[in-house]
């Protein structure tokens, strides 16, 4: 029996339908609208004025901060704008508006397909390159992923685990890459592993994923022959099981060892790096490549052409519906990600970001809430919660406004994995309110530890 | 037999005096001096505990009230001049007198003027609501609906209007202690000076996006044109990012601002006429005339004397 996670967790529907489709690069559109936060952490500073030309990967925003990260060109063409444009939620944020003008990249990027499997930089550098190249967690989180690699003074790092979970239904861009370019993710692996400076490095993939596995297994011996920097890559099939792809549970799942409430993956010895930002550290150390593209799952039972596309950031959605064949008219929902972490899409003007891991397609039936009834003490939640919270107690408590109770049971810990309100039989909103309770008490932690260092600082 | 009786009594007696005597020591020892003011300053609080003077409740604010040395950072919204005058009685303490203020929902983005872009079928709350994305019309700073503000409402003086879809003001009920300002997510809600007679002008708008963008969203919006800035003399009108504020302490309510705004963003309410708008515009025209002509003039009469200047020359 393959491994999983110890507590809770949901069995959603697979409706991997686009898992057969090979990724395609999708055309350039005219113009590309570039967010300068993209991240999480401080935005990006713009370093271009209207009307410069840029080429393809060259930097276009330096980090606002120490947690943030560089911003590049996808495209070549003119800057025509910097200013406020609607995101994917309808907010304002500050983007770049590049008009397309050919496709000039820069000459210092390697845009061979050759496989460069030694890298002879010393950790350091190789941290600088990632930082330069932009690279932030492809996971959905977009942590800047050199922070990550730069752990605080007296943790050790003990096991790198590659996330290949890809655990919510429909996604298959991660499977994709896997299969496409499982060696480049091997490299990245490697890269990864030196700078950490551990021994142990596992890619973990569940069990539906059987062609990934057998993939990598076939390969990884190959990759050890030619280098002994492959040593202690291992493949590890998860059962599956959401979130797994969460990363306290997928630290559980694969070294049985559970971080503490407040805790980073680093108190338990770990770092979790998604498939596809080791993809991107790859392109970025080995090709001096920034991510200027990722794969986004174009998909959804009511769309008419399911794929995995290269899409350059910045694209438009509309851009990337019509040429799939435009609009569904069943179609009542777009999600941004998967279906039970994804957020809705209300402005379809926005443009990708390095983050954007799929466009899913939902009728009317697969996407309407049903109405709420009363809570019927049945505790699906709180078996169903994989961080051992009761979010039946809550939910009650969130709306109510009791900062106090809800920090005393642990309301900062929710992941949203959504996986209360999926069990709800009762089809209560359970994460709708505990989402927003967890920002607030977060806020007043946050506040608190402000004030804590100030108190100290004096 | 009466032996037994006697001793009895001389025992409890003894008893008695003993335990009072242990009583009197420890009430002396941990006496908890309270100042009697706080208690009546509390009766004469209205007691509704809503927080509105920023205090826990009446007695928080009692307690509060007593030790200060003066009233200047005490008030009761709710009790209005009224009570405030009744504390300042019982603590020797001036208090100046405070005008009555209202909340004012600065949104105006009725269901017809401002259409919905997309459904949100989320959990029935603005803050929520607000966490999650923009809000499910071409407006991202306007109402969203949901009706927090009549939720945190204590005194029942704001309802949803089911035509509009916004939150109205009972003014005989709101005593402006501001819970409903906190709740919204979007800040819309302002306590304002209720002014004479009740009579006030707003800016019913909040939108901060450029002209074109919040003409596309909403009907009724602040555009940001500015041409009640340039209209009013009184100098009450402030722009900061594209939308118009009225400052309540310059505003004179002549009402040439309203009369003047295109997309009917700024409300007066509580006047008894309803403003003709052509009469004002033409009493505005007719002054701005004037004031050239006269500028005319004094131009003139700036480059008269020069002249035989120059000839003397």
């Amino acid at each position: 029996m393959n491994r999983t996670f110890s507590i809770g967790g949901v069995h959603p529907h697979d409706s991997k339908i686009s898992r057969e489709c090979a990724i395609e690069p999708l055309p350039i559109p005219e113009t590309v609208w570039i967010s300068v936060a993209q991240h999480i952490g401080a935005p990006a500073k713009p370093i271009v004025a209207v009307g410069d030309t840029v080429k393809v990967g060259q930097p276009i925003a330096e980090p606002g901060g120490f947690v943030s990260a560089y911003i590049h060109s996808s495209v070549s063409g003119t800057v025509k704008s910097i200013a406020p444009r609607k995101d994917l939620a309808g907010n304002a944020q500050l983007c770049i508006e590049i008009q397309v003008e050919g496709d000039e990249w820069l000459e210092s990027i390697d845009r061979s397909d050759i496989l460069k499997t030694d890298f002879t930089d010393d950790n350091k550098a190789i941290v600088e390159k990632i930082r330069q190249g932009g690279v932030v967690g492809l996971g959905g989180a977009t942590f800047p992923t050199h922070v990550k690699l730069t752990p605080p003074p007296g943790k050790v790092c003990e096991r790198l685990i590659i996330n290949g979970c890809e655990c919510e239904p429909y996604l298959t861009s991660d499977y994709r890459t896997l299969l496409e370019k499982g060696r480049e993710v091997v490299v990245g692996t490697a890269i990864l592993k030196q700078v950490l400076g551990v021994d142990t490095a596992t890619i973990a993939v569940e069990e539906n994923k059987p062609e990934a596995i057998a993939y990598l297994n076939k390969l990884l011996p190959e990759m050890r022959k030619i280098s002994t920097k492959y040593a202690g890559i291992s493949v590890m099939s998860l059962r599956k099981r959401y979130p797994q792809g969460g990363e306290k549970q997928l630290i559980d799942a694969v070294m049985h060892r559970q971080v503490k409430s407040g805790g980073l993956p680093i108190d338990v010895g770990a770092v979790v790096q998604n498939v596809a930002t080791a993809l991107a550290v790859y392109d970025a150390v080995q090709k001096n490549k920034p991510i200027i593209d990722n794969s986004v799952t174009v998909t959804g039972e009511c769309f008419p052409r399911q794929a995995n596309l290269l899409v350059r950031v910045g694209t438009p959605l509309q851009y990337i519906i019509d040429y799939l064949g435009g609009f569904p008219a069943e179609a009542v929902k777009v999600i941004s990600g998967g279906p039970m972490m994804g957020k809705a899409i209300s402005n379809l003007d926005a443009a990708t970001v390095k983050g954007t891991s799929a466009l899913l397609f939902l009728t009317e039936k697969q996407t309407r809430r049903a109405p709420e009834s009363n809570c019927i003490r049945c505790g699906r939640c709180a078996e169903a919660c994989p961080m051992g919270l009761e979010p039946f107690l809550l939910n009650p408590l969130a709306r109510a406004g009791m900062t106090d109770e809800l920090e005393k049971n642990a309301v900062q810990d929710c992941i949203e994995c959504g996986c209360c309100l999926y069990s709800c039989p009762a089809n209560i909103p359970l994460l709708d309110s505990i989402r927003q309770a967890k920002a607030q008490v977060m806020g007043i932690l946050r506040a608190r530890a402000a004030a804590a260092k100030a108190a100290a600082g004096k | 037999m009466s032996q037994t009786i006697i001793w009895t009594i001389a025992i409890l007696t003894v008893l008695g005096l003993l335990l009072a005597i242990i009583l009197w020591f420890i009430a002396e020892r941990f006496k908890v001096v309270e100042d009697p003011r706080i208690d009546e300053v509390e009766k004469v609080m209205p007691g509704a505990n809503c927080g509105g003077c920023g205090f826990a409740g009446c007695r928080a604010f009692a307690d509060s009230a007593v030790k200060a040395p003066n009233l200047d950072n005490h008030y009761c919204p709710v009790g209005g001049n009224e009570v405030m005058q009744k504390v300042a009685a019982i603590l020797g303490h001036e208090v100046k007198e405070k005008a009555p203020m209202v909340a004012v929902v600065r949104c105006n983005g009725t269901c017809e003027a401002r259409p919905t872009v997309n459904d949100y079928d989320g959990l029935a709350s603005c803050k929520v609501k607000a966490a999650l994305y923009a809000g499910d019309t071409g407006c991202s700073f306007g109402c969203l609906g949901c009706g927090d503000c009549v939720n945190a409402c204590t005194f029942g003086a704001l309802s949803m209007d089911p035509v509009t879809g916004l939150p109205v003001v009972d003014e005989t009920k709101c005593t402006a202690c501001g819970a409903c300002a906190k709740a919204c997510p979007k800040g819309i809600i302002e306590l304002r000076p209720k002014g004479p007679r009740g009579m006030r002008m707003y800016v019913s708008c909040v939108n901060k996006d450029k002209g074109p963008a919040v003409k596309k969203a909403c009907a009724n919006a602040c555009i940001g044109c500015s041409l009640c800035e340039k209209t009013c003399t009184h100098g009450a009108i402030v722009f900061e990012n594209n939308v118009a504020y009225i400052d309540p302490s310059k505003c004179k309510l002549c009402r040439e601002c309203e009369a003047f705004c295109p997309t009917g963003a700024i409300h007066a309410v509580n006047f008894p006429k309803p403003l003709d708008a052509a009469a004002v515009k033409a009493r505005v025209q007719e002054r701005k005339k004037k004031a050239a002509e006269a500028a005319a003039a004094a131009k003139a009469a700036q480059e008269a004397p020069a002249k035989p200047i120059e000839k003397e020359a």
